[in-house]
């Protein structure tokens, strides 16, 4: 059984998809859903255990030796992603059935979970599988069960902005057929550890570097690095709040994890920051996004509009990490991935529960909601804390290693701008506070309470871990540290 | 040079028809048939490189030594299955939008929705 696992990991959420739709009833799909996503926990902590102890695993689909057959493959970078991936998963959906009572219709509510545990499979599939067709396939599962989860939104919006994803998206996942395509044509395989073998000896031909770029635009457009981002601010602010909660957390972290995989194992190190000026594109438009989308969170009025600006600053620091190709760079990268999914899932999740007491995010709906709703507004003042990088909690991590990478490298500006990004992270997170907490409650808001437990739990879970893993780093330093030196020995050629 | 390449020079037209059509057309189901016409474009790609000079179908019969290579048709099917739901999904929005906004023309619908703000 345990030699099955990385399959396991895939399959599990996979198969369970059809079978909630056999099952119909809301509640009982959602605790069958729970289930198969605490499954897909356990299966990815006992990989990630694994791992560490003895090294990288290859699982042969069929027993079809690689690279005629689909080969999984789960190095620390994997596990951690799988890791975070189940995790947020799992905690998500001990709040969905709650949250999406209220924000979906009941008819529909089954199709849902159909649609959550296909998203879900389709993200793990993308980390396990060591085969760079699959990868498509995979991206598409995911992608488009994330059209479908989007469009369930209540308001007219919802069908607009999903609809929108859905041809950025279409359109990037497209690009990265093409690369996989002409890398094959170049190559004659698609294994992803067989591809770095053969890619060197042709790698000075337009094919390749056509092969490279199609790859890497198509990876950013599904990453939402500025200035591609125009689709997820209003993806995330009108899906279903779980939804927008779990994608918040992971499909972007999922599109990170592609382009780390795509620039460091599969072309390789000097090949991908020499085929095009890749560190200086990636400094810049990686700083240009946290200034941009920080500044236009400052002006929403919308608080999921806020922090899905947000977001696609956060995803500024993890590419300036990336693009500062040290160890300690991507190491900071890796962890910002990890912490990003707490804060988000943390402060998206609050928002939920705002959303299940009011019915509505907006800034001024959230005036006096510190007295009304105290524990689900001091969530989301330490995950904006967190989200600042204020000591104590895990952005403080990311952003300290994010710091020591930039002045190890001797860029120094780019450590001062780091830390003024944070600052307006500040403006926009006291918006919210000030809000909460100095205005008096509305007249129309009087009899609101706070959330039910089945938000507050979940909700302070992650706010725990925010704290925790801001304490005690041992867990996500020491995996992140493997996966980033794994990378660095994994790739081929010398370092910059 | 260029008759050599005609397949490509096919797909490379193709290409770029389809993502004009996406960037430049207001109309929902117009887009889609873009996005169509942009993927199609890439399944040409996949299926043309695959052809083996001299080579026949990938069928195993007496007498016959060259094949073409039959994964990228594997491959592309799987892809022509995907493009065919991101349609599917595409249509069914457009149809969703058209019944909440009363049009499927993009500035129309981004008229509403500043209205709304």
């Amino acid at each position: 059984m345990l030699v099955h696992l990385p399959i396991l990991q895939v399959i599990v959420p996979l198969m369970a998809a059809p079978l909630c739709l056999l099952i119909g009833r809301a509640r009982l799909a959602w605790l069958f859903t729970l289930v198969v996503s605490a499954l897909a926990f356990l299966i990815s902590v006992l990989l990630l255990q694994q791992v560490m102890a003895s090294g990288t695993i290859i699982y042969e689909l069929g027993g079809w030796d690689a690279p005629w057959g689909i080969e999984y493959r789960i190095d620390e970078l994997n596990a951690l992603l799988l890791l975070i991936i189940s995790a947020i998963s799992t905690v998500v959906l001990m709040a969905a059935h709650t949250s999406i009572q209220q924000e979906i219709s009941a008819d529909r509510q089954t199709f849902f979970y159909v649609l959550y545990l296909l998203s879900l499979s389709g993200m793990l599939g993308i980390v396990a599988t060591a085969d760079a067709f699959n990868v498509f396939v995979f991206l598409e599962i995911s992608s488009l069960s994330a059209y479908a989860l989007i469009a369930l939104g209540k308001d007219r919006r919802a069908l607009w902005a999903s609809y929108q994803y859905l041809i950025m998206g279409t359109i990037g996942a497209t690009f990265i057929l093409i690369g996989i395509g002409l890398m094959y044509q170049m190559t004659g395989t698609l294994n992803m550890e067989d591809l770095a073998r053969r890619l060197p000896e042709v790698e000075n031909t337009r094919t390749v570097f056509t092969a490279f770029t199609f790859v890497i635009v198509g990876i950013c457009l599904k990453l939402a690095l500025f200035p591609l981002h125009l689709w997820l601010p209003n993806a995330y602010a009108y899906a279903p709040s779980i939804v927008t909660a779990f994608f918040a957390a992971t499909a972007t972290k999922v599109a990170i994890y592609l382009l780390i995989r795509f620039t460091f194992s599969v072309f390789g190190l000097s090949f991908s920051f020499t085929a095009i000026p890749l560190q200086i594109l990636f400094l810049t438009l990686g700083l240009a996004g946290i200034f941009v989308a920080s500044t236009s969170a400052i002006y929403q009025q919308n608080v999921k509009h806020l922090f899905a600006y947000s977001s696609i600053a956060q995803i500024g620091y993890m590419i300036v990490g990336f693009s500062i190709s040290s160890t300690t760079g991507l190491m900071a990268t890796l962890l910002h991935v990890f912490n990003h999914a707490l804060m988000k899932g943390a402060l998206f999740l609050a928002l939920a529960a705002v959303m299940y007491r009011i019915g509505s995010v907006q800034l001024n709906q959230f005036y006096g909601l510190g007295r009304q709703m105290p524990f689900t507004m001091a969530a989301i003042v330490i995950g904006g804390l967190s989200l600042i990088g204020v000591p104590l909690t895990v952005g403080f991590i990311s952003k300290w290693y994010l710091i020591l990478a930039a002045i190890e490298k001797g860029w120094w500006p780019v450590a001062v701008l780091i830390l003024l990004g944070s600052m307006l992270a500040v403006v926009y997170v006291w918006r919210v506070v000030e809000a909460a907490y100095f205005k008096p409650p509305l007249a129309a808001n009087e009899t609101i309470k706070e959330a039910p437990l089945t938000f507050l739990i979940p909700i302070w879970i992650l706010v725990i871990a925010n704290i925790y893993f801001g304490i005690d780093t041992r867990l996500s330093i020491d995996v992140a540290q493997a996966a980033s030196l794994g990378l660095f020995q994994g790739s081929h050629g010398v370092s910059p | 040079m260029i008759l050599g390449l005609y397949n490509y020079w096919i797909v490379v037209v193709l290409m770029m028809i389809g993502f004009y059509i996406v960037i430049a057309h207001g109309n929902l189901v117009k887009k889609i048939i873009g996005l169509t016409i942009f993927q199609t474009s890439v399944f040409i790609f996949y299926i043309s490189i695959a052809k083996v000079n001299g080579g026949t179908a990938p069928i195993i019969a007496e007498g016959i030594q060259l094949y073409s290579n039959p994964l990228p048709h594997v491959l592309i099917l799987t892809a022509i299955v995907v493009g065919i739901a991101t349609t599917a999904v595409g249509l069914a929005l457009a149809v969703r939008i058209k019944e909440a906004y009363g049009s499927i023309e993009e500035d129309e619908i981004q008229k509403k929705d500043n209205l709304d703000c």
